[in-house]
């Protein structure tokens, strides 16, 4: 009888304790980004200064993307991120949504200091960054030239891997099957058109494997078990520099795009979000991140700034924008859901 | 005396009782608070339905008086229209937009730009303005959309979860080609459960006779070699068979290696990587009801047959098999039933067309947040499986699998 007591009490006090822990404090600033080579570089040159300098307590956590992922953390009540980047379109259909919170581009500096394309109500721009095709260059000496090579299975054996989704794969079907870059959203555009890279995407669907992340595309390469990826121009440079791979990117015909910070609605930590905006969006700080991975940068005055010696490797090098196909968010915003169905239903087949 | 002994019985089995039911009462609160409310809540969203008709009051309730012919009346139109300028005022206009785009695609632009183009005042009779701003107002299937969401119920997702749909006139059609996925990945995800299970009998019952027959020693070691990969997480069994069966793993290396093979066999991310895998992860399932089974079966029975003039493979088909039946029983329910759930063995070394019910639940659920969809398919996965529970009792007998 006495050990059933004390039993009992102890599962008592046990109750009360874990209920008196859980009560929230004030979570720390939590900003959101893509993981992988790109996050470590973003420790470096944002994350740990922004700290020292401010002495603001951040924690940096990584996901994948997906509109859906934003609007249940806001729809579900339990939102716990603070700065989100996002896509392009996620940027138009979360700010069309209610999902961010408008900003105050008087505490960033100004529309003007900026790329035109990175300026929004809800974001700032972040990075420019492009989708290109990717191979190792000790496995394939005969370089292959455009996105019709990436379809011929002949000259070049072996699987591709793709991003999982439609966007920038409906594109890429399309430049492979021989519509100038100008043509291809106007295309994309009618039945017909989708009809047709859906057609050209069926007959590689048997070598396709696909991606979700990031870090996945050079850890394929690198494992052999894709020939040829499409990629993020920085994991393939990253790979490269820290890994000492001999990837190689292809960068005519190559996709890109803005990607931007945003603040979710009803964040408590809005104050201290504005301060990390405002950090990341220093030219100051922004000329840093090319060294550590070749990444455009928004602000027009950091372009200026960047160590001469990456800028041919940079997205926003002239000679490299030039043979690039812009990812039209507008097309996205209006047919992202009933693409990502068509989508769906013909990877399932 | 006797009617008092009668009582005090009474009063002590009813105290039993009670003391039995106290010491359950927490397991079932627990059941209740942890698994049948929140998988009950979960299905019910998938005949719920009510994003819209808080957020489009007056336009479902005038719309309750359309009969689905032709096109709604002239106050229907003025009450979508009220109704779309406060919804954008308030910003709650998003919500009822991705519920109407989850029945026809394309209506979240329909309604956002609708929004945008209104003016402040109508100017012009309401359906004259609708029309003007965008035609697929004047089309009959965008206002059944919106009868078919007025709610409090609808059979918009469960009907979507087996490849059906309603138009406007409520007659049930089939889904379009490219969007009717689901009846086909109902019928893959029966055929893998299916062939893992009999892979998994195939393998599991000789490890099993193997186990049950070995002397105390041995076969305390090998049962810790079948369940040590059981203790082990289910992600780094899978993530471990990933490394193997790549290009560049273990088994395409010892093949080369070994002169087998030219070129690397294609053993990830396809179907063959999907049956090992998840017949690697569920076969201790299968082996130990039916060692138990085993383990009780007399040896003397066997021994008997052969005396009586049997051969071998006789008695083993004649008087063992028959006696092992509840075990198998046990071990085909448990793989069977466990492998029809299964979505991230096969989402981790599966190809595209290798992804079971499961991932798409998890699909809807996790990535585009669609909890209609994710309750119907879990709906469809539970209905088609409580049917075959209900023929295996008709043939085999549920109070025939025995654990041990």
């Amino acid at each position: 009888m006495r050990k059933t007591r004390w039993f009992g009490a102890a599962a008592v006090a046990l109750a009360v304790g874990t209920c008196a822990a859980g009560s929230a404090s004030a979570r720390d600033l939590s900003v959101v980004s893509w993981g992988g080579a790109y996050q470590d570089a973003q420790k470096e040159v944002y994350f740990k200064p922004f700290m020292e300098k401010t002495k603001v307590r951040m924690v940096d956590e990584n996901w994948d993307g997906g509109i859906g992922v934003l609007r249940a953390k806001i729809q579900g009540g339990a939102n716990n991120w603070d700065v989100v980047q996002v896509e392009s379109e996620e940027l138009l259909l979360g700010c069309e949504e209610g999902l961010f919170e408008k900003l105050d581009w008087g505490k960033l500096g100004g529309r003007d200091k900026f790329l035109k394309d990175a300026v929004n109500d809800c974001g700032v721009g972040a990075i420019v960054y492009n989708f290109v095709l990717a191979y190792d260059g000790d496995r394939i000496k005969d370089a292959p030239k455009s996105w019709a090579d990436f379809w011929d299975t002949k000259k070049y054996p072996g699987k591709r891997a793709l991003r999982k989704g439609p966007k920038t794969n409906l594109e890429i079907a399309l430049l492979a099957d021989g519509v100038p870059a100008g043509d291809v959203y106007r295309t994309l555009a009618t039945p017909a058109g989708v009809d047709r890279a859906f057609n050209k995407l069926s007959q590689l669907k048997s070598d396709l494997i696909w991606w979700e992340k990031g870090s996945q595309p050079p850890q394929m390469l690198a494992a052999g078990e894709a020939a040829m990826v499409s990629a993020y121009n920085g994991r393939i440079a990253a790979a490269n520099k820290n890994d000492k791979k001999n990837f190689k990117m292809s960068w005519p015909g190559s996709l890109y795009t803005i990607d931007s910070w945003v603040i979710m609605k009803g964040s408590p930590n809005r104050a201290q979000a504005e301060q990390f905006l405002a950090f990341v969006s220093d030219p100051q700080n922004q000329k840093n991140l090319p060294t550590h991975i070749p990444y455009g940068v928004t602000q027009v005055a950091a372009t200026g700034m960047v160590d001469p010696s990456v800028l041919p490797d940079l997205p926003t090098n002239p000679a490299n924008l030039k043979s690039a196909l812009y990812i039209n968010d507008k097309f996205w915003l209006e047919n992202l859901d009933k693409l990502n169905q068509r989508f769906n239903a013909w990877l399932a087949k | 005396m006797g009617a008092e002994l009668a009582r005090a019985l009474a009063r002590t089995e009813r105290a039993k009782r009670v003391k039995a039911f106290a010491l359950i009462a927490p397991l079932f609160v627990f059941l209740l608070v942890s698994f049948i409310g929140p998988i009950g809540a979960l299905l019910s969203k998938s005949f719920i339905d009510t994003d819209v008709a808080p957020i489009l009051p007056r336009t479902c309730a005038a719309i309750a008086r359309w009969n689905g012919e032709g096109l709604p009346d002239e106050a229907t139109y003025a009450a979508l229209i009220e109704d779309i300028r406060s919804a954008a005022a308030a910003g709650t206009l998003a919500r009822a937009a991705t519920r109407l785009n989850y029945d026809i695609s394309g209506y979240r632009t329909l309604l956002f730009s609708t929004a945008r183009r209104l003016p402040a005042t109508n100017t012009a009779p309401a359906s004259a303005i609708l029309r003007s701003i965008d035609d697929k107002w004047s089309d009959r299937e965008t206002w059944g959309a919106i009868a078919r969401a007025a709610g409090p119920a609808t059979s918009l997702f469960l009907l979507a979860a087996v490849d059906l749909r309603r138009d406007a006139s409520g007659a049930i059609l089939g889904a379009p080609k490219d969007e009717a996925i689901f009846v086909r990945v109902l019928a893959r995800t029966f055929t893998i459960a299916a062939g893992v299970t009999l892979l998994c009998l195939a393998l599991g019952y000789p490890l099993a006779y193997v186990l049950a027959h070995a002397p105390a020693r041995i076969a305390s070691t090998l049962l810790v070699f079948v369940l040590l990969p059981f203790w082990t997480s289910l992600l780094v069994r899978t993530s471990a068979w990933i490394v193997l069966l790549q290009r560049e793993g273990v088994v395409n290396s010892a093949l080369a290696q070994a002169g087998l093979v030219h070129a690397p066999l294609p053993l990830l991310f396809n179907r063959f990587a999907v049956f090992v895998a998840m017949t690697h992860v569920l076969l201790p399932f299968m082996v130990l009801p039916l060692y138990a089974v085993m383990k009780t079966i007399p040896a003397v029975h066997t021994r008997a047959a052969l005396s009586l003039g049997a051969t071998p493979g006789t008695a083993f088909r004649r008087v063992y098999a028959p006696q092992t039946l509840p075990g198998v029983g046990a071990g085909v329910l448990m793989v069977f039933i466990q492998a029809l759930g299964y979505y991230i063995t096969p989402a981790l070394v599966g190809g595209a067309n290798d992804q079971m019910l499961s991932y798409f639940v998890s699909f809807y659920a996790a990535k585009t947040i669609n909890w209609g969809m994710a309750g119907a398919l879990s709906l469809v996965l539970l209905a088609a499986t409580m049917a075959l529970y209900y023929l295996y009792d008709r043939l085999v007998g549920i109070d025939r699998v025995r654990m041990g």
